[in-house]
């Protein structure tokens, strides 16, 4: 038992405790206190990254009870990988937040933080409860972020995204309940231990848990008739609140990853991959609609925020075939398409500055400032998210058109992926030469100065996509080995077996 | 006692369902109250339903599952800070759009339509 699972929990709470009672405090102290936070938790998810990569399962058992009967929290390589992706996109979006999107609001820093620790839970917890705890801790941080930096353009999605998520929740608990109250427990593992015994009647209860579960995460993730929320919210949301959400959709494809693959998997009996039948189709008709989205949008952030619908219907495809080099793929592909989209958001909010009153809007404009340096960070941006060679967004896709076998489903992942990147192509293409070419002549008020911090914060995560180029070797390897622990769910139940007592001693 | 129990459930949620549907903020946020209360009846009731018993295994024959009294008491504490919540939302919304419709208006006059007058009025 490793107490460095806590870490990731633990720090951002601690940090976010502090900040609550700091929020007359200077703001350059509080700035310097977040980022600090933040950078620690980077630095300790690095270590869980390091720690994870033998390929055995950590756990720790909350108040030293053997699992199943207390809470666990349970440290494998996809745990490892989500932790890391999010705390170096927190770190980028915190950067560009101390550029001034944090003023206004004193608690910013603490609901960005306490919105990082609900996330870490849900990324290490082992047990099925806890993940809706998590769900709750950072919902309720996320509504804080969504409202802040006011404005009235901001309260009726914000209405809408609360509502929506409440009624979410409470699907949750009643599939919880379904499920508890067949097989006696909410651990993961043994509940993956348990299924495949559920016979007779038990069995239709079960399931309609599981479904239920499945449209709670469906909600969470964004899937075809449960997205509308999303690019309203997404696109009036502040920019670093915008980015950091691009990994919220990316959690409900991480408890589908988690609790379908291990709790309904290949050895679950008469519940083998439940639900995975509906999963691909509703998957590749999400990634329609988000091009078509994509194409209609009218102004920049609503373009990204349709976008996170695209990588999220990109996703779930592959996911849903379940073999070991989809998953792989898909896992590859969920790093590159995170970190875009979010540098896509800060880079509109860049370019939204730099343009007087047009903002971000795709219209003719007069011409603006700084537009070599935003007009290449939009252009990176745009060729890693529509998967044009040579940057990462092309070899996530290609892993994943790949990892499919030849059948009826790779004709429909083909040509629904094909043709929905061409077209994303053409969304970006049109946003792209409108906004930066297309000028007309007129006075512009002098614009703010494009400050180094905000840059740096959103050049570095478009520059990920080629960093993850350089290192796609040593990433698909690890996210290969992941597959691998994945499917291998025999390993996870293991974990029941750890025995607890004295151990300490 | 389970038939009782299960209407009682059936009824809240119902409700809560109809209420959700309603398009203004009152409604709604009733119907999200009704709709945790028939959740957290029905989550209690997944550890079976039992009169005078102890959550202690082998002290009498029959005995309580502790454990969903834990997780409804958990789904109650949760439930009220996002009801609080949504209640300052939906105020908030009030008084933002004057109206209190979840879209801010009713559909005939779109919030859109009016933000741009205003803002070419200016």
């Amino acid at each position: 038992m490793t107490h460095w699972l806590t870490a990731p929990i633990l720090i951002p709470m601690l940090g976010g405790i502090l900040q609550t009672f700091m929020g007359y405090a200077p703001i350059s102290l509080r700035r310097t206190l977040g980022i600090a936070t933040t950078a620690l938790i980077l630095a300790s998810s690095l270590v869980l990254l390091a720690l994870a990569d033998d390929g055995s399962y950590r756990i720790y058992a909350f108040g030293n009870w053997q699992p199943p009967f207390g809470i666990v929290l349970v440290l494998d390589r996809l745990a490892a990988l989500m932790l890391v992706m999010t705390s170096v996109l927190a770190l980028c979006c915190h950067m560009f937040s101390i550029g001034g999107a944090d003023e206004g609001n004193r608690q910013f820093h603490t609901l960005f933080l306490f919105q990082l620790m609900g996330l870490n839970i849900a990324f290490l917890t082992g047990d099925l409860f806890n993940l809706f705890v998590a769900f709750e801790v950072l919902l309720i941080a996320s509504y804080g972020l969504l409202m802040h930096g006011g404005g009235t353009v901001r309260t009726v999605p914000g209405l809408h995204y609360v509502v929506l998520n409440l009624i979410g929740s409470s699907i949750f608990l009643i599939s919880v309940g379904m499920i508890y109250s067949v097989t006696g427990t909410l651990n993961m593992a043994d509940l993956a231990v348990k299924i495949p015994q559920v016979t007779g009647d038990n069995l239709n209860i079960v399931k309609a848990g599981g479904m239920m579960l499945l449209v709670v995460f469906a909600l969470k993730a964004a899937l075809l008739p449960l997205c509308f929320w999303l690019p309203k919210a997404y696109a009036k949301a502040t920019a670093p609140v915008a980015a950091l959400f691009a990994v919220m959709t990316k959690v409900g494809v991480y408890a589908i990853i988690r609790v379908y693959l291990l709790v309904f998997g290949n050895d679950a009996g008469e519940l083998a991959n439940l639900g995975m039948d509906w999963l691909f189709p509703l998957a590749l008709a999400t990634l329609a609609i988000g091009v078509i989205g994509a194409l209609g949008a009218d102004n920049l952030k609503s373009l990204v925020a349709w976008q996170v619908i695209i990588s999220v219907g990109t996703l779930l495809a592959p996911v849903a075939l379940g073999s070991a080099a989809s998953l792989s793929a898909a896992l590859f592909y969920l790093l590159s398409t995170t970190w875009t989209v979010a540098g896509l958001f800060l880079v509109a909010e860049l370019v939204a500055h730099q343009r007087g009153s047009a903002r971000d809007r795709i219209i003719t404009a007069p011409r603006m400032r700084n537009r070599k340096l935003l007009g290449v960070l939009f252009m990176m941006g745009a060729v890693a998210a529509a998967g044009l060679p040579p940057l990462s967004g092309f070899f996530g896709k290609v892993l994943i058109l790949k990892s499919v076998e030849p059948g009826p489903q790779m004709a429909w992942l083909w040509s629904v992926l094909l043709i929905g990147s061409f077209l994303t192509v053409i969304a970006y293409s049109r946003a792209g030469s409108i906004v930066f070419w297309r000028t007309v002549d007129g006075h512009l008020e002098q614009p703010e100065p494009v400050k180094g911090k905000v840059t740096t914060a959103a050049g570095t995560l478009i520059a990920l996509t080629v960093v993850i180029v350089a290192l796609a070797g040593p990433i698909n390897r690890y996210t290969d080995a992941t597959a691998q622990q994945l499917l291998d769910t025999g390993a996870y139940t293991e974990i029941l077996q750890t025995s607890m007592v004295g151990e300490d001693d | 006692m389970e038939l009782v129990y299960a209407l009682v459930i059936g009824a809240l949620t119902a409700s809560g369902v109809y209420l959700l549907l309603r398009a203004r903020t009152f409604p709604v946020v009733m119907g999200l109250t009704l709709l945790s209360y028939g959740v957290n009846l029905f989550l209690f009731s997944s550890g079976r339903l039992s009169t005078g018993q102890q959550p202690i295994i082998g002290s009498t024959t029959a005995y309580s599952d502790p454990l969903p009294q834990a997780l409804v008491l958990t789904a109650i504490v949760i439930g009220f800070a996002m009801t609080a919540f949504v209640v300052v939302l939906s105020l908030r919304n009030l008084a933002d759009n004057n109206d209190d419709h979840v879209d801010g208006a009713r559909p005939e006059s779109a919030t859109r339509g009016k933000q741009d007058e205003e803002v070419s009025d200016k």
